[in-house]
């Protein structure tokens, strides 16, 4: 039994901002698996639902005519995982909302329920920083879209004005043609866990493997949002595709994660774990390129 | 014959499709709910609630505080049976709420309201003020003279101090060339984490109060609801329907009294309390965290010249099961690894913290980690293969506790431990690990146990059991004993059957106990149960048998001694000829116009034995250096649990223990704000319990020596599975990495400590 006030089931998106604006106070709930727990802890008790869940027009993974790939913002963890435009030019993203929770929170879970709640663990997020994603918001203006960066402005907190909803996640052609990524979730356990730190990378090597043409590294849990570490991708872009320009790269992400020093794990631990996590993920990135490193 | 054999479980079908009752499936919807305000502080008083706002909240019927609690009738909560003698009951120190605060999470008031959202609602609204006094968290801090007391009658915190001298150590250690090993070892808080949180409701019909309650032990809450009420105990019906779980946790007294206080408050109305999980890490009971310190002085031979333990267990803010679990962990540190000289010292002390009760191993996973770690760390020391040290100086055949009178029959601990070899290839890989480098580094290492059955000759064993034959000749069994998920109805089924001589689906074991109507048991604790019903059932069942096959022989004219009863026929055993089924005779019995008899048989088995139980893990893991993490690769466990009454089910029962054993040994923890007193990670997500995904494919094999005082060659198995498990993995991790860790669990933040104290990262 949940403390809920009054529940509005939007049947169009641009129903669904009616609700938004007739109801200013009203929380949008979609799979409901943050939601429903926040209400049961008496955080959201009491309050207004907008419930989105039936939009299945925001559902599904397509390829837009500039040949972006468009993610419904309703679409479910286990359902990316297994779209084929995801698993054919962006199949990191797949294996990282397949690490979100147990099977019955990727059935329920969305895409945009995980960056909307604007927490720095979401298993997708630091893919998604990784990728360059944009985010496509819809209310009583119309259209807008963002990038993924702007998107998050601080925790729990993200870039929504009064009547909007995310209603779609884009990664455009030009950041995922010809790269190759790998995310770590590094969790006390292997599965029903949120990540202590997570971390992805992806690179597209030169034409003859030998050199890092680009490098994006993002992270989740090292600061209060998800984040990109640059210093470390300037310090391997364009540098040769060997084990101490990994490594120094791996070293550099200190210069740009400040993660946070708590009961759950100290700060020392976190950036420890970051570089080891920003080598591996970088030698994984490189080996699917189909480079080969040396020493 | 059945005992031995797969039978599948008699509750298998209706558990799997659900049609099996369990405490919430059988609350009328019309109950009111009532949930419990916990305090915010670790230790103070109450001064004043205003419950004005909440109680004007819709749908609230009443908020109860600790003011309204006007008769103060404290109890004790433990599972234990109750003694007559009162130098040995347990210590009365709880009330149903209360308004002086020992831990974070005490219960100060109590809100019913027609549904849950309404009591949540009211919870939010009650306004506490408190008069904070300084506490204390942890147990050595709490022994010191001015710490922040407690209970005013245990000076420095000390619940209870107990010793065990032997020989004499100080003089055994002046011998010339011993090697002393020292070690500090450390257990966590844990939780029992049974699927089924707690719940229980009470209703009243005339002046009787009705419980259901999710518990392991009925008899025992009739009792203590009697204590906390002050009301004569037959005026308290205790019904036990299915339960999903307890490992302990529902071996206490738990909320049961405050139901029933609050459903007399408002006139009999049926009340339930459905603990949170939350509430079940804080306000239910925890395991004892024990910090164990060993001294070893060791010959250079590998043979104990003297040794010392001081254990220190961390109770919380009540007494609970108190000092048992300490003293039963002290208690095996010289029988284990027999020695000369012994000193040993064991403190149970107050903290203002969750309080600890009974979980699954009672005492003996602390006192395993801290001897199977301390085992390792001498064999390292020396230079001694951990087997070998083991086979010389574990407890030999033939040895025999003066006080239990338990004695080692067989050479089990030579047999687990050859099993244990086989099956992993250990001594291959023993070797082939030996020296790594690199970042990834495999290890094997291994762990025994010591443990007993029952809890004789501490405290009362007995066990009762009825039989009642139906006119079909199938049977009705009932117990005191309780089924928890474990398997004991079907246990006692394939028990019965035998021992009656019926085929096993005329055998109805009664689930349910009541106390109204089920005979006396005191329920599901240590691993006694299988043991101890095994008196009952078997003394039972000959009494019914004699009854039958004289009935047999008034129609028969055979004599008794010339008939049996097999599978559910009278047999004439000197030809063999079937000459009624049971069924017939006991159609004719109830319907005779001449002897018209309801046959039935009850009777009480006091049981003064005891039995050993011992057996071994083998571990194997592989431990990711730079990333501070372990993926357990294999694990073992091998059990001498005498004779196994259902391979299937014993298995079941070894693997839940093992992915107990794991998660005590590599993630779980109970972790406490140090400036609070507040439970940190209260919740599924944060407290790490191990899911499937954490573990290899649990493999569990038995040594079978049948234990010469069970009823069925039987002895314990419910608990042993926890209890090597642990120090098993920290040793196989040892012996990948060379780094002895002392504390648990071996998670990824304590790995990252020792690996920079090391220098391996």
């Amino acid at each position: 039994m949940y403390d809920i006030k009054a529940l509005y089931e939007a049947e169009s998106v641009p129903h669904a901002v009616q609700l938004l604006v007739e109801h200013p106070e009203a929380q949008i709930i979609a799979g409901g698996s943050d939601v429903l727990v926040q209400i049961r802890e008496g955080k959201r008790a009491g309050k207004e639902l907008v419930s989105i869940y039936g939009l299945d027009e925001l559902r599904g993974v397509s390829c837009e005519e500039d040949g972006a790939l468009r993610i419904g913002s309703l679409t479910s963890f286990s359902h990316i995982a297994r779209a084929p435009l995801i698993q054919e030019h962006i199949k990191v993203l797949g294996e990282a909302v397949d690490m979100v929770g147990g099977p019955q929170i990727r059935n329920i879970g969305t895409i945009g329920g995980n960056t909307c709640n604007g927490v720095t663990s979401a298993d997708s997020a630091s893919t998604l920083f990784a990728w360059d994603a944009i985010v496509e918001i819809t209310g009583p203006e119309g259209v807008r879209r963002m990038p993924i960066q702007a998107f998050y402005i601080k925790a729990g907190q993200v870039n929504l004005r009064p009547g909007e909803l995310q209603t779609a996640i884009i990664i455009p052609k030009a950041a995922y043609e010809g790269y190759k990524g790998h995310y770590i979730k590094y969790a006390m356990r292997n599965a029903m866990d949120i990540a202590t730190i997570g971390c992805s990378v992806n690179v597209k090597l030169s034409a003859d493997k030998q050199t890092m043409e680009d490098v994006r590294i993002a992270y989740g849990v090292a600061g209060p949002i998800p984040m990109r570490a640059v210093h470390a991708e300037e310090r391997a872009k364009g540098r040769p595709v060997a084990g101490e320009e990994v490594r120094a790269a791996a070293r550099a992400v200190l210069e740009d994660i400040h993660p946070r020093d708590s009961w759950r794990a100290a700060k020392d631990f976190r950036e420890h774990i970051a570089v080891v996590l920003a080598e591996r993920g970088l030698r994984e990135a490189i080996r699917l390129s189909g480079g080969e490193i040396h020493a | 014959m059945y005992v031995g054999k797969n039978v599948t479980r008699v509750d298998a079908y209706d558990k799997v499709t659900g049609r099996t009752k369990y405490t919430d499936d059988l609350c009328d919807r019309g109950a009111y709910v009532a949930q419990v305000l916990h305090a915010t502080i670790p230790s103070g008083r109450v001064v004043s609630m205003d419950v004005s706002a909440a109680e004007a909240i819709p749908g609230v019927i009443r908020v109860f505080t600790c003011f309204d609690l006007k008769e103060k009738h404290y109890f004790p909560t433990a599972g234990h049976p109750w003694s007559t003698d009162v130098s040995h009951q347990d210590v009365a120190d709880r009330l149903v709420l209360t308004e002086r605060v020992r831990f974070y999470g005490d219960d100060i008031a109590a809100v019913v309201a027609e549904d849950e959202v309404a009591a949540a609602q009211a919870l939010r609204a009650i306004k506490v003020e408190y008069e904070e006094y300084p506490f204390v968290l942890d147990v050595q801090e709490a022994m010191k003279d001015g710490a922040p007391q407690l209970h005013e009658e245990y000076p420095n915190n000390i619940l209870k101090h107990t010793s065990i001298r032997k020989g004499n150590y100080e003089e055994a250690i002046k011998e010339p060339g011993l090697i002393k090993v020292e070690g500090w070892y450390d257990t966590p808080t844990v939780q029992h984490c049974h699927i089924e949180n707690f719940i229980c409701t009470a209703e009243m019909t005339g002046d009787r109060i009705k419980i259901v309650s999710s518990t392991q032990i009925p008899h025992i809450v009739r009792r203590v609801v009697g204590q906390a009420l002050g009301l004569p105990w037959g005026k308290i019906q205790v019904i036990k329907p299915y339960i999903g779980g307890g490992f302990g946790n529902k071996q206490d007294v738990l909320y049961e009294p405050l139901c029933a206080w609050l459903c007399m408050q408002l006139g009999g109305h049926l009340i339930k309390i459905d603990i949170p999980r939350e509430d079940t890490f804080v306000s239910n009971r925890v395991r004892h965290a024990i910090r164990s310190h060993i001294i070893s002085w060791v010959r250079p031979d590998g043979t104990y010249a003297a040794r010392k333990l001081e254990a220190f267990s961390d109770q919380g803010a009540y007494a609970s099961h108190g000092h048992s679990i300490a003293a039963k962990g002290m208690g095996c540190f010289p029988q284990l690894y027999p020695c000369d000289n012994v000193e040993a010292d064991a403190y149970t002390v107050f903290t203002n913290k969750p309080v600890a009760g009974a979980m699954r191993g009672y005492g003996i996973p602390q006192a395993m980690w801290a001897v199977e770690c301390h085992t390792e760390d001498v064999c390292a020391r020396l230079g001694l293969d951990p087997i070998e040290f083991r086979r010389k100086n574990l407890m030999p055949v033939g040895f025999t506790d003066p006080f239990s009178k338990n004695e080692l029959y067989s050479d089990t601990f030579n047999q687990c431990m050859d099993k244990g070899m086989e099956v992993t290839d250990y001594l291959r890989k023993y070797k082939e690990y030996q020296n790594q480098t690199g970042d990834v580094r495999r290890g094997i290492g291994m762990a025994v146990f010591w443990y007993n059955t029952a809890v004789w000759p501490i405290s009362l064993e007995t066990s009762s059991c009825r039989m009642v034959l139906n006119q079909d000749g199938s049977l009705q069994v009932q117990l005191g004993e309780t089924e928890i998920g474990q398997g004991a109805d079907t246990a006692y089924t394939q028990m019965t059957a035998d021992i009656v001589g019926v085929p096993l689906d005329a055998v109805h074991v009664v689930s349910c106990q009541d106390t109204d109507v089920t005979p006396f048991g005191t329920g599901a604790y240590a691993s006694r149960q299988t043991y101890t019903a095994g008196f009952s059932i078997r003394q039972t069942g000959a009494l019914l048998k004699e009854r039958i096959l004289k009935y047999a022989h008034q129609l028969t004219r055979m004599p008794p001694y010339n008939l049996d009863i097999v599978e559910g026929n009278i047999v004439r055993i000197t030809d063999g000829r079937v000459l009624m089924t049971l069924g017939e005779l006991a159609t004719e019995a109830l319907y005779s116009l001449t002897d018209s008899q309801h046959i039935t048989a009850e009777s009480t088995a006091q049981i003064k034995s005891n039995a050993y139980s011992f057996g071994c893990t083998f571990a194997e893991v592989e431990v990711d250096i730079p990333l501070c993490k372990v993926k357990l690769l294999d694990i073992v466990n091998v059990h001498d649990a005498g004779t196994i009454i259902n391979p299937a089910l014993a298995e079941a029962q070894v693997h839940g223990g093992m992915s107990m054993g794991i998660g005590y040994g590599l993630s779980e923890k109970l972790m406490f704000d140090p400036r609070t007193g507040r439970a940190l990670n209260n919740n599924l997500l944060d407290y790490k319990l191990s899911t499937f995904m954490d573990h290899p494919r649990l493999r569990a094999y038995f040594v079978e020596n049948p234990e010469p005082t069970s009823a069925f060659g039987t002895k314990a198995l419910g608990e042993p599975p926890t209890c090597s498990v642990a120090p098993a993995i920290r040793n196989a991790i040892y012996h990948a990495t060379g780094v002895a860790v002392d504390e648990a669990p071996v998670n990824p933040h304590i790995l990252f400590r020792r690996f920079r104290e090391e220098g391996l990262i």
